[in-house]
């Protein structure tokens, strides 16, 4: 069972209440990119058995995104932001590195 | 002209906590800018109340104001009034970036009354309804049962709850087995 801070209406909120949105921070590749570059917006994905960052929608209440960071190994959640930022807040990333020295995600760490 | 009834035309289940369908009301949706005091000026004019804070409400008896979400508020006003209203609300945002509906007939109002109407909702819902956490005034948008749903506090032992006029029957049906199977005596003790 997950519960995830809603920030856009400041609700706890239940995971039955959420619809997961998959990872968070793709950077879109469209018109005048490289194949490769395509093909990694379209299908590459991070799959990590620890920390992770993904969009959520608050489908049954507000009916806005925001991004979550958690352990998909333990469902620990060290914190959820807006959707509007193009990566973690530092408050959440030392929260995690304090948590999980040497955490790795992406270009990120 | 055609008589226009509610979903389920006042149905009631009488109980520990009575679970009523409310018959019409008048509904508008208003999106927006909230912080756009244009917006505030004339939910104020249309229901006597101010823009609730998020995740409240504030209704005297048919009229008052519901926070739905950021940029989203549900105006209340008596059901024969609403087209009025409706049009009030587009000449006094005009120029604005907004969306004025009026949903009355697309959606169902129940009043629960009772002692454990903590627990007959709680029941249904993923919400921490503890009455230490939920004072009157709060809102929640969630889930009763299958169907999404808002509900809100009016006094100690009563809440309000709207749902889609299409499950209006299961709702009622929901809250009134709900009722029915009693209070577990928890969030009361
Ligand atoms: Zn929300």
């Amino acid at each position: 069972m997950l519960t995830l801070y809603c920030p856009c209406c400041g609700e706890d909120v239940d995971e039955t209440d959420l619809h997961a949105g998959g990872e968070a921070h793709l950077k879109r590749f469209g018109p005048g990119s490289s194949d490769e570059e395509f093909e990694g917006y379209l299908f590459m994905r991070e799959n990590p058995k620890g920390v992770h960052f993904e969009r959520w929608h608050h489908t049954y209440g507000c009916g806005k995104w925001f991004l979550a960071a958690r352990c998909t190994q333990t469902l620990e959640v060290f914190g959820t932001y807006p959707a509007q930022t193009l990566e973690p807040p530092k408050d959440i990333r030392d929260k995690i590195t304090k948590k999980r020295p040497g955490w790795t995600w992406g270009a990120l760490s | 002209m055609s008589d226009v009834i509610s979903a389920l035309q006042g149905r009631t289940a009488e109980g520990v906590v009575t679970i009523q369908e409310m018959g019409l009301c008048g509904m508008i949706t208003l999106r927006g800018d909230l912080a756009d005091p244009k917006i505030a000026a004339i939910c104020r004019d249309l229901t006597g109340h101010d823009l609730p804070a998020k995740g409240h409400a504030t209704t005297t008896g048919e009229t008052g104001l519901a926070w739905m979400s950021p940029d989203e508020v549900l105006i209340l006003v008596p059901y024969a009034t609403s087209e009025v209203a409706l049009s009030m609300a587009q000449e006094a945002l005009k120029g604005s970036h907004f969306l004025a509906f009026d949903v009355s007939d697309a959606r169902a109002m129940f009043q629960l009354t009772g002692k454990y109407v903590h627990e007959i909702l709680a029941k249904l819902a993923p919400v921490d309804l503890d009455p230490a956490h939920f004072p009157v005034g709060r809102l929640r948008r969630s889930r009763l049962g299958q169907v999404a749903a808002a509900f809100w506090k009016v006094d100690q032992d009563s809440f309000r709850v709207v749902c889609f006029r299409s499950v209006a029957d299961y709702t009622f049906n929901l809250l009134a087995a709900s009722a029915k199977a009693g209070p577990v005596d928890h969030l009361n003790g």
